[in-house]
């Protein structure tokens, strides 16, 4: 499943109860303000490291580079643009948004 | 791939509907099929024919009416969300139609995949 | 074929599809109103045959509480709607026992029969769906 998660974790636990719920196999993209998540040295830096060593963690450029962040991203996530968005919605069977 | 959306927030509020809007772009452009736009929710605000937002930024409303038009598009809008919220035949925007959350359903079992966004 | 019977053929193809639905209600319900709209899609998607279920997690728990009284607020009561799925045989219904606890909901607290799952049997069951929409 391609699980979307589009809140800061520090405006909901979206992130949180995604990240419970992906298993193995899964994929997780960061839109919008879930961006901030895996910018270097943010307080979920350690939860998406976590994340990572189990499953591939997304997050799309242009919300990072809208937000002034793109340089600041954490090791091993992947940035993708909306065509890479929509790679991944048609690569996996499914796609649930955390909102 | 058959691809439909489902959108539950209105424009400019939250960032749905641009997300929305550019991921609906980018499945073009790779040549798959969107099989309908479902506005619900505040979504429905996205096919109103009212709004005027700044002429320096971009115009949500007439985004989506281009983008149906240009692409044989199904934008369709809940009619009881919309009535709850105004908007009705008389103030929706060209390439916009209002029909039953039936229609949503339909658009899940009919796509290959549906993408939910919202706030 | 004329057009009337190519629609009726498509009709029957999509009526024939069966699909697992997932509706996912993580928000509580009164303070935004994706409880409601989210159960109405809930019940239309009864009329088409669909394998539905619904889930329930985080705030979502809060919508299946007992006893809710909105005359306060003057806004409708609409939890008795939850008691109404099971005539349109909506009868899948999980609740995440690790939201329960969280919020030190006990399972006779809920207004209808539920399965209580843990979040590693919710990630399994939302893993088989077909469509999920959540709100």
């Amino acid at each position: 499943m391609l699980h979307i998660v589009n809140k800061s974790p520090y405006e909901k636990s979206s992130l949180a109860s995604c990240l419970s719920h992906a298993l193995k196999g899964s994929a997780v993209l960061l839109i919008e303000d879930a961006v901030y998540a895996v910018t270097k040295g943010n307080a979920a830096e350690d939860t998406v490291r976590r994340a990572l060593q189990d499953l591939p963690v997304y997050a799309l450029g242009p919300d990072l580079e809208a937000r002034g962040l793109a340089g600041a991203v954490i090791d091993g996530v992947k940035v993708v643009d909306y065509g890479g968005f929509v790679d991944l919605v048609a690569e996996h069977r499914t796609s649930q948004s955390w909102l | 791939m058959k691809v439909g959306l489902l959108i539950n927030e209105g424009p400019y509020n939250h960032q749905a509907a641009d997300t929305a809007y550019q991921f609906a772009r980018a499945a073009l452009a790779k040549g798959h099929h969107i099989q309908r736009v479902f506005f619900y929710n505040d979504g429905v605000n996205n096919a109103s024919k009212l709004t005027a937002p700044p002429q320096d930024d971009r115009h949500i409303v007439n985004r989506w009416s281009k983008l149906a038009e240009e692409n044989g598009i199904d934008l369709v809008v809940c009619v009881a969300a919309g009535l709850r919220r105004g908007l009705v035949e008389d103030n929706l925007a060209p390439g916009f139609r209002i029909s039953g959350l039936g229609q949503l359903v339909e658009a899940g079992i009919e796509s290959d995949r549906l993408v939910v966004f919202g706030d | 074929m004329t057009q009337v019977a190519e629609a009726v053929e498509r009709e029957t193809q999509t009526r024939a599809v069966v699909k697992k639905f997932m509706y996912v209600n993580r928000k509580a319900p009164y303070g935004t109103i994706y409880a409601l709209e989210g159960l109405e899609v809930a019940l239309i998607s009864a009329a088409f045959d669909q394998d539905v279920s619904l889930a329930f997690l985080d705030d979502g728990v809060y919508q299946l509480v007992k006893g809710q009284q909105t005359k306060g607020l003057e806004v409708k009561n609409f939890s008795p709607t939850y008691r109404a799925l099971e005539g349109y045989d909506i009868e899948k219904l999980y609740v995440e026992r690790e939201s329960l606890a969280a919020r030190g909901i006990r399972e006779d607290q809920l207004l209808v029969p539920v399965q209580v799952v843990d979040a590693k049997e919710m990630a399994a069951l939302m893993e088989q769906q077909d469509v999920i929409i959540g709100f």
